[in-house]
């Protein structure tokens, strides 16, 4: 439905953020992630950013060193996705200051919070930075 | 203590993990922290369980198990404490799913949640419900979020329209209590409430029809208008996004406005000037714009036909595929085949463009591109195209190469306007990519090779000149070798030479080294070698001066340890040595195999692949052929089970001028058998009737010499239906009195062997049972049988039902009976056919269960019994 999973998975192939939207064994999300990442690390600058894998596709795009993989119903328009991507980076770009891998590692719960107010199953919510954080900043305040 | 700073234990344990140099080392660490974790949980710890369960979040995605912490979520979940709801509600979204009890147990909670007077814990609750609940939940809950459907903050009417989704996923009949409430969702200022809501509008259409209707008839303008507001809206900064104001809305609103329009002209209508506008304004230097012409493109092509928009689609369409970034491209090309339907005229134009796009360097866009290629293809284009694929066939990566070769064998086979054009062409894939070709594919090259009588020189003499050069293509090897074997006599002979062939001489022993060549290699597998073997025996039938050096050749293979190529090996030898007499009329050319019959046949994709030709293949009487012919059963299928089982081959004698009992049965048994290629069926019949009579006149023909091309050939096929060939054998049963290769009488040894005998599988004082089996070629773990119900006592029995139970490494499969009463004293019976697969087909025999129940006088009668007495081998 609309959006699968959501990763976030360094150049070595750890995952650093995983949120499903459909059950999967730990043993099938491993060979999952597993394999989309070899896929994608293996493309280049120049190649488009889908791929496609059993029956959902793979959007992804390179931040520094983490990638960004959305795996979508084929039938969900990509572009959009790609947009969502750089949406998702904004907004954590907002909050954390020149996010970069290790402030997701060290916050993950924060990220998962983001995350939430985005997408919630498989469907994208909310697309203002500020609607989204709101929230987060208010609990931050408060503790 | 603030609960957030999950403290430095947290970062500690992911300091430690990340220094783990190891997997090894990384799972001890993991582990010791569960340790702590689970012990913690024991002692019941309050103040730092949000702390453990953050960090069993993060040992959870890095894969380990984290069951034991699910009752964890549950008590922090029912904690008063805003923080301590947070992580517990994520927890539980993480760690568990809808399919464990436990989540049961969240529902009073949730419910308690859902009600309570903080807004943001009301959001918690409706997103966690919104990502797994399960249905029972979502029955439960239901009316609540239908509520707060109606709540005065945005926020939380956005989360309740979302959950909304799952509920109505989950139980569809629920669908109804939320179609007013969406109606006043769609008309929201806030986009985060109209994002939702369109969503929850889309699924609803998508789940009850009903639902479809009312948001068509009272929605659509209105959301015309708001897409309209949208796309004229001034700079909002919020929602901005490459000087577009919120792109993910309009991208909403497109699809919803596609499932509105999709079918339905009026809403097509009202929709045509805003697709129009946003199609022609909306830039296109950034991707969020693309994006928005994507779905607008999509939106246009789905919905009612309206000539100009379309034209405005595929003209976007053009500009995206020329565009340079690889990600536009991709989308156009997906786009594109959606279109081909709408308008191809439009889509062949582009035709260059998209070629170009198989030969990129990138996968994806290459192997979407191959796809459209497939679809572009028409009679009058199939010729440059496939020269094109076939070029690119050479240079084109490993992976690639499989689908490539299987498209452009597609294309071949169904557009091929001649067969010289055909055969030029498979010859080349088949030089390039033989190994890639599937089986169904060079056996269909077969059956086009042998229609093609007035070819069959320049065929043989290509095949010839491409296994000179290139031996590597295993495909090749086997329809040269096949080639070489039927028609070596044109090859040598140089006969029907095409005028653009150039002479080539070729001797007899010239073909012999290349069939022994064959042989020899070492990377041949079994079939390449069996196919070899018989084409030996062939050229030794045709070249008799070569007879001597083939013996020795095939005599070589009479240790090998393949029992295949042994059987082979001896027989042929035996032939050759001390059946001279009879050898060239063993090995006369193949009759033609009809096309037609092969490609019903085909479309009716058996499991087996073509066994049309195996039993005809070499025309060996049935004492001989029945060891003999059940390797070349497998000649041309290449399924590697164990031949039919050879019975009687010693008693080949009797065998030799004896009709085949079983055949006759049968064939009166696999009549009701209703296949796929029942209209094929009558075809053969139609033409079945007057070939038998040819059969009977041209008999003694068929002993002395002769090729015999004439189209006999639906006597010939072991086609869909055993019935097939059944029923023609039985007009031409008499043929198989006598060496008459040409008879079915190979395929009946081959196909259902003498060694299934039919059996009285029940008896009883009234009523007897008989089945008669039958195998199809190349699946011997399906058994087709036929049984026949006789009534043995003078009364007559009514309302006939036969119904049996198999164990479960059995499948049946009955078809309905022929009639469901049956007179009296045998004067009639009822047939029914069944079929049964055995997945322990060779370990353990069949069994069934019986129970027969009919009426006698009125009377109702009840017969059980079971059947243990099925031959072995079935």
């Amino acid at each position: 439905m609309g959006i699968r999973f959501i990763l976030m998975v360094n150049k070595q192939g750890q995952t650093r953020l995983a949120q499903y939207y459909e059950w999967l064994t730990l043993e099938e999300r491993r060979a999952l992630e597993g394999d989309i990442v070899r896929k994608c690390l293996a493309r280049n600058e120049q190649q488009c950013s889908f791929v496609e894998h059993s029956n959902y596709k793979i959007v992804y795009r390179r931040y520094a060193s983490l990638f960004f993989l959305v795996g979508v119903d084929n039938d969900e328009n990509e572009l959009a996705i790609l947009e969502f991507i750089h949406l998702l980076v904004e907004t954590m770009d907002r909050h954390f200051g020149n996010v970069c891998e290790l402030d997701i590692m060290f916050h993950l719960e924060k990220a998962h919070f983001m995350l939430e107010e985005m997408v919630m199953n498989g469907c994208i919510v909310e697309t203002s930075k500020s609607n989204i954080l709101s929230p987060i900043q208010l609990m931050e305040k408060t503790s | 203590m603030n609960p957030f700073s999950s403290g430095t234990r947290l970062r500690d344990m992911i300091r430690a993990i990340r220094a783990c140099k190891t997997a090894a080392e990384e799972r001890a660490v993991v582990r010791k922290e569960c340790a702590a974790i689970r012990a913690a949980i024991n002692e019941n710890d309050q103040d730092y369980r949000h702390r453990n369960l953050a960090k069993l979040m993060f040992i959870h995605m890095l894969g380990y198990p984290t069951h034991f912490g699910q009752m964890e979520c549950l008590k922090l979940i029912a904690s008063p404490g805003f923080p301590e709801k947070r992580i517990g509600y994520l927890g539980l979204m993480l760690l568990l799913d809808e399919r464990q009890e436990v989540l049961m147990l969240v529902t009073n909670s949730v419910k308690q949640d859902l009600n309570h007077t903080n807004q943001y814990i009301v959001g918690l609750a409706l997103c966690a419900l919104g990502n797994i609940c399960s249905a029972e939940m979502a029955r439960d809950l239901a009316p609540e979020v239908e509520r707060l459907l109606q709540f005065r903050d945005p926020n939380i009417r956005k989360k309740a329209a979302l959950c909304s989704i799952r509920i109505i996923k989950k139980v569809p009949d629920l669908a109804e209590n939320f179609i007013n409430p969406v109606a006043a969702l769609l008309k929201e200022k806030h986009h985060g409430v109209l994002i939702t809501g369109v969503q929850l509008c889309t699924d609803l259409c998508k789940v009850s029809p009903e639902a479809l209707e009312y948001f068509r008839k009272k929605c659509t303008d209105g959301l015309v208008r708001t897409l309209r507001d949208l796309v004229n809206s001034p700079y909002a900064p919020e929602y901005d996004i490459a000087g577009i104001t919120d792109p993910f809305l309009h991208i909403r609103l497109l699809k919803l406005l596609r499932v509105l329009g999709r079918g339905d002209a009026d809403a097509s209508d009202s929709m045509n000037d805003i697709l129009a506008q946003v199609a022609t304004k909306t830039e296109s230097n950034k991707n969020a714009g693309n994006a928005i012409l994507y779905e607008c493109v999509e939106t246009i092509m789905s919905i009612e036909d309206n000539g100009g928009l379309r034209v405005l689609a595929i003209n976007i369409l053009g500009r995206f595929l020329s565009n340079r970034d690889n990600n536009i491209r991709y989308v156009a090309l997906n786009m594109l085949m959606r279109a081909i339907t709408v308008d191809a005229q439009a889509v062949q134009r582009h035709r260059a463009t998209i070629l170009e796009c198989v030969k990129d360097s990138d996968a994806s866009i290459r192997k979407r591109a191959l796809e459209l290629v497939y679809l572009l293809v028409n009679e009058s284009n199939v010729k440059p195209l496939t020269k094109e694929l076939v070029d690119y066939l050479e240079v084109s990566d490993q992976d690639f190469k499989g689908d490539l070769t299987a498209k452009v064998c597609s294309i071949i086979e169904k557009f091929s306007p001649e067969k010289s054009w055909y055969i030029d062409q498979m010859l080349k894939v088949l030089t390039e990519a033989g190994n890639f070709v599937k089986d169904e594919v060079w056996h269909a090259l077969v059956v086009v090779i042998s229609n093609a009588s007035d070819l069959h020189g320049y065929t043989v003499r290509a095949l010839f000149r491409a296994l000179q050069t290139t031996a590597e293509q295993e495909s090749l090897v086997r329809v040269a070798v096949w080639c070489i074997g039927e028609y070596g006599d044109l090859l040598v002979s140089n006969a029907g030479m095409l005028n653009v062939e150039d002479p080539i001489t070729v001797t007899e022993s010239d073909a012999v080294d290349i069939v022994e060549s064959a042989i020899k290699r070492h990377a041949s597998d079994l079939t390449t070698k069996s196919m070899a073997l018989i084409a030996l025996l062939k050229l030794s039938s045709r070249f008799p001066s070569c007879s001597g050096r083939i013996k020795d050749i095939v005599v070589q293979h009479k240790g090998s340890l393949v029992l295949e190529l042994q059987q082979r090996s001896l027989e042929f030898n035996s032939i050759i040595e001390k059946h001279q007499n009879i050898r060239s009329a063993l090995v006369e050319r193949m009759p033609v195999l009809d096309e037609a019959t092969f490609g019903g046949r085909r479309a009716s994709s058996l499991p087996n692949t073509v066994s049309t030709s195996s039993g005809t293949a070499v025309k060996l009487p049935n004492g001989v052929a029945k060891p003999s012919a059940a390797p070349l059963v497998d000649l041309l299928d290449l399924s590697d089970d164990v031949p039919a089982p050879s019975s009687s081959g010693g008693d080949f004698l009797q065998d030799l001028l004896g009709v085949n009992l079983p055949p006759a049965t049968q064939s009166e048994g696999t009549n009701q058998t209703p296949k796929a290629g029942t209209d094929v069926l009558l075809d053969l019949l139609s033409i079945g009737s007057t070939p038998a009579q040819d059969n009977n006149l041209s008999t003694p023909d068929i002993l002395s010499s002769g090729q015999d091309n004439k189209p006999i050939i639906a006597s010939l096929d072991l086609l869909a239906a055993p019935s097939l060939t059944h029923t023609t054998s039985s007009t031409a049963s008499n043929m198989m009195d006598l060496l008459d290769g040409l008879g079915p009488a190979p395929p009946k040894p081959a196909e259902n062997g003498p060694a299934y005998p039919s059996i009285v599988a029940f008896e009883s004082s009234s009523l007897r049972l008989t089945f008669n089996f039958s195998k199809q070629p190349g699946n011997p773990q399906t058994t087709m049988i036929s049984g026949s119900f006789t009534n043995l006592s003078s009364n007559l029995f009514t309302d006939f039902v036969f119904q049996a139970a198999v164990p479960k490494f059995l499948q049946l499969h009955l078809d309905p009976a022929s009639g469901n009463s049956l007179p009296a004293s045998g004067n009639g019976t009822i047939t029914q056919s069944l079929k049964v697969t055995n997945s322990q087909h060779g370990k353990k025999p069949l069994v069934m269960r019986l129970r027969i129940a009919y009426k006698v006088d009125g009377k109702d009668v009840l017969e059980e019994g079971q059947i243990n007495n099925f031959p072995r081998d079935l």
